[in-house]
C-alpha cells in the first residue's frame, strides 16, 4: 500500500472548498460586488461632488488675487456671514472644513494666507491643502516673472502629498471584503459541514484534522487573493489608485490580505464553535464584523471620531490592517515599516487563535 | 471451511455520562458475510458501528478490525474500511464527480470519478448535485463514496431506511455484488424482511446487549420448534410482492 500522502489530502479539501466558495452567491457578492459598488460610489462622489466648505475670516482681504483665485475654485465653497465664534464653533465640529484669512502684508512676500485646519474633517481639509498646494504653486509661478513671490502660505501641517479618496477607499474596501470573507465565510462552512455531517464522514478517512483546517485556510486565502487582486487592478486601472512602487506594492498588499485573513478566520471558528445553528450565524458575525466595518477606519479616517470612540478604533484588528494597508499601498511603505501595525496583529492572533481552539467544535 | 472472524469485538462497553448506551457486548463479523446488527432505536447499534469504524471513544472492552485494534491503529483500520454513515451529507456545491475526486484524495487513492460512479450505475448523474439525487441515487453514491480506497469492509447504517420497493430490491443487488467481489459488509435496518433476504447472519441488539446471533433461517426454525405459529396463516406471496407485480420491478429514477 501507498504511504499515505496528507498534501494530496489537504490540496483535494482546498480545491473542494474553493470550488464551493466560487459557487456560493454570498461569498462573491460580499467579497468582490459590495467592495466594487462600494468603489465606483464612494470614489465618484470623493471625485466630482465634493466640495470643501471654507470659511473666511471677518478680517481676510478679499480683494487681492489669492482670494480671487480661491474663489474661481469650484470645489472650495466659501463662507463668509458668519461670525468668528459661529465659525469657530463649525471648524470645531466639522460643519465646515477650515477657516482662512488672507492678510496683505506691507513687506516682501505681498499676501499671507493664515489656514485652520480641523480634526474633526480630516479628509476635507486634506484636499484643500492639496488645492492649495497646486493654487500656490501656479501663483507663486505666475510671480516668478517678476523678482518676487506673490504670496506665501502659513499653516500648521502642509502635506505635499497629492489626496486622492481611491487611496483611502480601496484599503478600506480590502479590508472589509477579507473581514466579510474571514468570517462569515468560515464560520458558515465549518459549522454546516459539521452539522451536516460532513466532517465526521472525513474522519471515516485517514485524513488529519490539520489537513481539513488548511485545505479550508488554502482555498479561502486563493479566493480572497483574487479577489483582492481583481479590486486593486479596478481601482488601479479605472479610478488612479496609487500604487507606489508597483508590483512590488501589490505583493506587500496581498500579502498583509493574507495576514488580515487569517485573523479574521479565527473569528470565524469561534463562531462556528459557539453557534447552534445556521441562523445564529449572521448576528454572532455581525457583532464581530459591524463595529469594526464602522469604526476601522474603512470609509472615514479614525481621528475623524470622537477621541473615547477612537479609542476603541484603536484595539480593533482591521484598524491596523487598515493602516498597514494604506501606508504600504500610497506611502510606498515595506512591511518592516509597519512593524508597529503587525506587532498589534499578531497580537490579535495569538488571542483569537487561543479562543478559538478552546471554542471549536468538530462534533 | 472454517469461517475467519475479520472484526472482534468483546466486552465492548460505551457509556455516556451515567447512561450506558453499549452493556458489554461480544461477537465476530467473518470475512465476506453480510452481517446484519438489528434491533430498536436506542439499541446501541449506531454507537457500536461509530466504535467500531474509529468515529467514536469506546469506555473499556476490545475491537479488533483485520488484524488492528482501534486503540493504536485507528488510522490503518481507516484505510481499510469504508463508512456510509446514516443521514451524513455531502460538501456543498460540488457536484458528484467533484465529491469523488474530493475522496479519491482524502483516501490518498488515484481514480477516475467514471470509475467509482459505474459501480453504481451514476454515470449519466456525474455532473449532478447530491442533493438533486433521488433516496436510491443519493443511497448508492454514499456507497460509491465507501468503495474508493477497495475497501475489505464496509459499514452501512440504515441504507434503505426510505427508499421505495424498487429502490430497496436495487441497492440489495448493489450489496450482494459488492459481497461477492469480497467484500464483507456490516448493516443495519429496522426491515426484517431486508435482513432475512441479504444478511447471512444477524445480531440483535436490546438495551445495550446482544439478545441473539445466528442465521436469520436458523432463528426462524428455532422459533418455529418451539411450538410458535403466526396468528395468520401465511400466504405465499405478500403485498410488498403484489406492490412489484404491479408497477414492475425496474427501478426507476425520481
Amino acid at each position: 500500500m501507498n504511504k499515505y500522502s496528507n498534501t494530496k489530502a489537504t490540496l483535494a479539501i482546498a480545491v473542494a472548498s474553493f470550488r464551493s466558495i466560487i459557487r456560493s452567491p454570498s461569498a462573491v457578492v460580499f467579497s468582490l460586488a459590495f467592495p466594487l459598488i462600494f468603489i465606483v460610489v464612494f470614489a465618484n462622489i470623493g471625485g466630482s461632488a465634493v466640495t470643501v466648505d471654507v470659511g473666511v475670516a471677518k478680517t481676510c482681504d478679499t480683494t487681492g488675487p489669492v482670494y480671487q483665485v480661491l474663489k474661481d475654485i469650484k470645489v472650495v465653497h466659501l463662507i463668509t456671514n458668519l461670525s468668528a465664534d459661529e465659525m469657530a464653533k463649525s471648524l470645531s465640529k466639522g460643519n465646515i472644513d477650515a477657516i482662512i484669512n488672507i492678510q496683505k502684508n506691507s513687506s516682501k512676500p505681498p499676501y499671507t494666507l493664515n489656514i485652520q485646519y480641523t480634526d474633526a474633517s480630516q479628509q476635507k481639509g486634506g484636499i484643500l491643502k492639496s488645492l492649495l498646494n497646486s493654487v500656490f504653486y501656479q501663483l507663486n509661478s505666475r510671480g516668478n516673472t517678476s523678482p518676487q513671490p506673490v504670496a506665501e502660505m502659513k499653516a500648521t501641517t502642509v502635506s505635499g502629498r497629492k489626496y486622492k479618496y481611491i487611496d483611502f477607499l480601496l484599503p478600506g474596501m480590502l479590508g472589509f471584503s477579507l473581514l466579510s470573507s474571514g468570517v462569515f465565510g468560515t464560520a458558515f462552512v465549518f459549522l454546516g459541514l459539521r452539522l451536516t455531517l460532513v466532517i465526521k464522514r472525513f474522519f471515516a478517512t485517514p485524513v488529519k484534522r490539520a489537513s481539513i483546517i488548511l485545505g479550508e485556510a488554502l482555498a479561502r486565502l486563493v479566493f480572497s487573493w483574487i479577489g483582492a487582486l481583481f479590486i486593486i487592478l479596478v481601482g488601479h486601472y479605472f479610478f488612479g489608485f496609487t500604487l507606489v512602487h508597483g508590483v512590488v506594492t501589490v505583493i506587500n498588499m496581498l500579502i498583509l490580505s493574507a495576514i488580515g485573513l487569517i485573523i479574521f478566520m479565527g473569528f470565524g471558528f469561534i463562531i462556528s464553535g459557539i453557534a447552534k445553528s445556521e441562523s445564529t450565524v449572521p448576528p454572532l458575525s455581525n457583532i464581530i464584523t459591524m463595529p469594526q466595518f464602522l469604526l476601522s477606519g474603512t470609509f472615514f479616517a479614525t481621528t475623524a471620531f470622537p477621541s473615547w470612540l477612537q479609542v476603541l478604533s484603536n484595539i480593533l484588528p482591521l484598524t491596523y490592517l487598515n493602516k498597514a494597508m494604506r501606508d504600504v499601498a500610497f506611502e510606498g511603505a515595506g512591511l518592516g515599516d509597519v512593524t508597529h501595525d503587525l506587532l498589534i496583529l499578531g497580537i490579535w492572533f495569538i488571542v483569537i487563535y487561543a479562543v478559538a481552539v478552546k471554542t471549536f467544535k468538530w462534533e | 471451511m472454517v469461517k475467519q472472524p475479520i472484526i472482534t469485538v468483546k466486552n465492548l462497553v460505551k457509556n455516556y455520562g451515567d447512561f450506558a448506551a453499549v452493556k458489554g457486548i461480544s461477537f465476530d463479523v467473518y470475512d465476506g458475510e453480510i452481517f446484519g446488527l438489528l434491533g430498536p432505536n436506542g439499541a446501541g447499534k449506531t454507537t457500536t458501528l461509530e466504535i467500531i469504524e474509529t468515529l467514536r471513544d469506546k469506555t473499556s472492552g476490545e475491537v479488533i478490525v483485520d488484524g488492528f485494534s482501534v486503540d493504536h491503529d485507528a488510522d490503518k483500520i481507516k484505510q481499510r474500511i469504508g463508512v456510509q454513515l446514516q443521514s451524513a451529507g455531502y460538501y456543498p456545491n460540488l457536484n458528484l464527480s467533484e465529491l469523488i475526486a474530493l475522496f479519491c484524495g482524502l483516501y490518498g487513492i488515484d481514480k477516475t470519478p467514471m470509475e467509482m460512479l459505474s459501480k453504481v450505475a451514476l454515470t449519466d448523474k456525474a455532473k449532478a448535485k447530491y442533493k438533486d439525487l433521488s433516496g436510491g441515487q443519493k443511497q448508492r453514491f454514499s456507497i460509491a463514496t465507501t468503495l474508493i480506497n477497495n475497501p475489505k469492509i464496509i459499514f452501512l447504517d440504515e441504507p434503505t431506511t426510505g427508499l421505495d420497493p424498487q429502490a430497496r430490491r436495487n441497492l440489495w443487488d448493489l450489496i450482494r455484488e459488492i459481497r461477492d467481489a469480497g467484500t464483507t459488509v456490516v448493516i443495519t435496518t429496522h426491515y426484517m424482511d431486508e435482513a432475512e433476504e441479504l444478511c447471512d447472519r444477524v445480531a440483535f441488539v436490546d438495551g445495550g446487549h446482544i439478545v441473539g446471533i445466528d442465521t436469520p433461517n436458523h432463528f426462524i426454525d428455532e422459533l418455529v420448534a418451539s411450538g410458535f405459529e403466526r396468528k395468520k396463516q401465511v400466504k405465499l406471496a405478500n403485498l410488498e410482492d403484489v406492490f412489484i407485480n404491479l408497477t414492475g420491478k425496474e427501478w426507476r429514477e425520481g
